[in-house]
């Protein structure tokens, strides 16, 4: 016990001297930091602050030390976290090498992959992407098609993926290959790393229905990948797989957890702070909101959201040392992102129509930016598998229903 | 705040489960609803409850309680909602004892907490009035006369009313009806004159009265906590009786879905599981969700209530989102008892419509789902 006040108390003094003024605001959606060889930092503080952080290897507060790591315990990583939100302090590092590939590699890549890619990881050298969907495998995942080849000690690779966030900006690829054809779908699977910068490869980003385009399809034609790349063993990439689809679930499912002042992560000024004090400004409500049945939606939504936040916690709480997420993460991600969609829904009610503009005069930032958000959450529920997989695994790896696919051969799904 | 139980809860969770699986399942209450009951609960399980230290789980030790804080009585509900064990646990523990210790002064804790943790004293709380619960909407009224009072009025819903010794009656001793101001709390003998008491069968076959007071005199040493500044002294004893009360319904909740799981799992139609189909497999996985965000809210709620540091505005506003949230969930989760059943879910034979009938009453009692919904927008200035 005294050992963890300890930690706090140095904890607390080191961020007070190190976390600059303007990393404790808001984060502003275009000064997120996502690292790489072409890292942007639009305020030189984010530089400082990934700098500072990285140095001590709190990017990855929990990764072993050796390899850059924080190589903290659970009770220091959470005693970090309450005080990085004490000072309401921005997030140093977003990035899929963090959330995604890093703990998997941590488990299943061999000392030479993890010397390699974790230090980079950490300090955000570089930005990693996901390789896993394809324009014929998307629920059904395992029936991907892109290919990988073995010649002497080198893999050539040809196919295409899609919906692979932010290929068009990322340095290097964790990606499903199909390496045995022969065999039933799962078991010819292997997981593989490369170069984004390897000749033959293009991104086509892919224009969404809020505007934005956060997504690629991403096509391969003759890449050249070494045979060391190969993560874990050769047609086992499909557990690897799914483990990775569990870390990234749990990451998903935190698009649920609103932060106590602000319903929408903090970006907004106070009108829009929350569904409720946006529901009362728009109505000019002063103490109680005017429509009761959106006033008794909205209180269902909160409490809801309060609920979950609390199983966040005990997931976190119950989670043995270093053991990572489980089938539950299922169904964080799901619950997660209903409540994230049911979140704008309601500011849409609660704005009216000045919450469905589109662009120009007529509306502030904000309420465009409601628009073009509450549009991209309705892929909350689509991306890192659909609510209906999630339910699938959860009657499944957790309640212990019969699953009816294995009555045919073609089984299993995303 | 620790969400997950302690080593000691998970001792007491392991004894509370098995007594109450082999000596309280749910053919206890089946029998004292068929052979019709005098007191609606089996003294011998209750003296057995009493002896496991049920009765005073929560209450200090300075009054003979174990002061295993609310956490621990809360586990207890928690297995006694499994089997649906009908006691006066609710009625005299969480509700009267917790109001006597919340709100009595140093001689009437003294004097009766003891005897609730013996098992020798029911009390029932004599608060709502109409069909819908409103605890600042109080009719009954307490007059001033010398040194004492006079009470007039009638009450519903009083649970144990017509087998407990002493009741709690809220009454007004000033204020308009709708006044939070006003209201006090009069600790009586209900074999006073005055008192008429008709117990009123309800569907869960647990026990409830109607109680009316004609022109009943009490004392001056009858109140609990003053005569009329009473309403936020109650409204916290109230929240930790839906805190309660929700653990309780964790308890049968989870009893439901296991059972529903159970039945995916053996019963077969078209000559497979039926677990099998996704139609009936998604709709057990939003169940399984819903119940995790259960148990988490009433673990958190359990905690907050022995956690010194939380404030009154912070545990008003755990209890009803523990009490809105479990109302809603265990009224999905026992209609589903139902029709995942198909027909033998329809049989009295069949125990699953138990739970459905206690349900509907445990959602109702201290404020269903939209009294609580409504109360959290209030709380939180909206």
């Amino acid at each position: 016990m005294q050992a963890l006040e300890k930690f706090q108390k140095n904890t607390r003094e080191w961020l007070q001297a190190n976390c600059p003024e303007s990393m404790r605001t808001a984060m502003v959606a275009d000064e997120v930091v996502w690292g790489g060889r072409n890292a942007r930092f639009k305020n030189p503080d984010s530089k400082l602050w990934l700098e500072r952080m990285a140095a001590r290897g709190w990017t990855c507060p929990t990764w072993p030390a050796e390899y850059g790591g924080g190589g903290l315990n659970k009770e220091e990583a959470i005693i970090l976290n309450q005080e990085l939100r004490r000072i309401n302090a921005r997030p140093a590092l977003t990035s899929f090498g963090i959330s995604m590939l890093g703990p998997v590699l941590l488990e299943s890549g061999s000392v030479d992959q993890i010397m390699e890619h974790i230090p980079k990881i950490v300090a955000g050298e570089i930005r990693w992407c996901q390789g896993y969907s394809e324009p014929g495998s998307g629920s059904d995942l395992a029936s991907l098609s892109t290919r990988a080849e073995l010649h002497g000690d080198t893999y050539t690779i040809n196919g295409s993926k899609v919906w692979t966030s932010y290929a068009d900006q990322a340095d290097w690829i964790f990606c499903l290959v199909r390496t045995d054809f022969e065999v039933p779908k799962h078991a010819g699977i292997s997981f593989i790393l490369f170069d984004m910068a390897s000749p033959g490869i293009t991104t086509k980003p892919i224009q969404l229905i809020s505007g934005g385009s956060p997504f690629c399809e991403t096509f391969f034609d003759d890449v050249k990948v070494p045979q060391r790349n190969l993560v874990g063993r050769l047609n086992e990439g499909w557990s690897i797989a799914k483990r990775l689809l569990q870390h990234e679930r749990t990451m998903i499912s935190s698009f649920g957890l609103s932060s106590g002042q602000s319903d929408r992560g903090g970006t907004t000024t106070s009108n829009l702070a929350s569904v409720e004090a946006a529901a009362m400004h728009y109505r000019g409500d002063s103490d109680r909101l005017s429509d009761a049945v959106l006033r008794d939606r909205i209180a269902q939504f909160k409490i809801d959201s309060a609920a979950f936040a609390y199983t966040s916690q005990r997931s976190i709480e119950e989670s043995k040392q270093g053991q990572g997420p489980n089938a539950t993460s299922s169904m964080l991600k799901n619950y997660g992102c209903e409540l994230n969609k049911r979140r704008y829904e309601l500011l849409m009610q609660a704005l009216g129509s000045q919450g469905l503009g589109w662009e120009g005069d007529g509306f502030n930032s904000d309420e465009l930016q409601v628009t073009r958000e509450w549009l991209r959450s309705k892929a909350n529920s689509i991306e890192g598998g659909t609510s209906e997989i999630q339910l699938n695994v959860i009657a499944k790896r957790v309640l212990g229903l019969p699953d009816i696919m294995s009555m045919s051969k073609q089984q299993g799904s995303k | 705040m620790a969400l997950v139980l302690n080593e000691d809860q998970l001792l007491l969770k392991d004894s509370a489960q098995s007594f109450c699986q082999q000596l309280a399942p749910v053919s206890v209450l089946r029998c004292l609803r068929d052979s019709n009951d005098e007191t609606g609960f089996d003294q011998a399980i209750w003296t057995q409850m009493v002896d496991l230290g049920w009765a005073g789980m929560a209450i200090p030790e300075a009054y003979g309680g174990y002061g295993f804080g609310y956490g621990g009585l809360g586990v207890v509900l928690e297995e006694t909602g499994r089997t649906l064990v009908s006691s006066p646990l609710i009625s005299t523990v969480l509700l009267a004892a917790t109001a006597i210790n919340e709100l009595g002064s140093e001689q009437q804790k003294q004097e009766l907490l003891p005897k609730i943790v013996a098992g020798e004293l029911l009390v029932a709380l004599a608060l709502d009035e109409n069909s819908s619960h409103a605890p600042s909407r109080i009719h009954t009224s307490a007059e001033r006369s010398g040194d004492g009072f006079i009470l007039n009025g009638a009450k519903t819903f009083v649970l144990d009313g017509h087998v407990a010794q002493k009741l709690i009656v809220v009454a007004r001793s000033s204020g308009e009806i709708d006044s939070k101001q006003g209201t006090g709390l009069f600790l009586v003998d209900a074999t006073l004159e005055g008192i008429a008491i008709n117990r009123t069968h309800m569907v869960d076959s647990r026990n409830s009265a109607k109680i009316e007071f004609s022109q009943v005199e009490v004392g001056a040493d009858a109140l609990l906590g003053e005569a009329d500044g009473g309403f936020d002294g109650l409204d916290r004893v109230l929240d930790i009786a839906r805190i309660g009360l929700a653990a309780e319904m964790l308890g049968s909740i989870q009893e439901v879905f296991e059972r529903i799981l159970d039945f995916l799992k053996t019963r077969e139609q078209f000559g497979i599981l039926i677990g099998s189909f996704q139609g009936l497999q998604h709709r057990a996985a939003t169940m399984y969700s819903e119940i995790e965000l259960c148990k988490s809210v009433v673990r958190a709620a359990l905690a907050g209530l022995d956690d010194p540091a939380k404030s009154r505005e912070d545990i008003a506003e755990l209890a009803s989102i523990a009490k809105a949230k479990l109302s809603e969930v265990f009224f999905e989760v026992s209609n589903e008892g139902i029709q995942m059943h198909g027909g033998i879910g329809m049989t009295d034979e069949f125990d699953i419509g138990f739970f459905l009938k206690r349900a509907r009453v445990a959602q109702q009692f201290l404020g269903d789902a939209s009294f609580h919904r409504d109360r959290y927008a209030s709380l939180n200035n909206f």
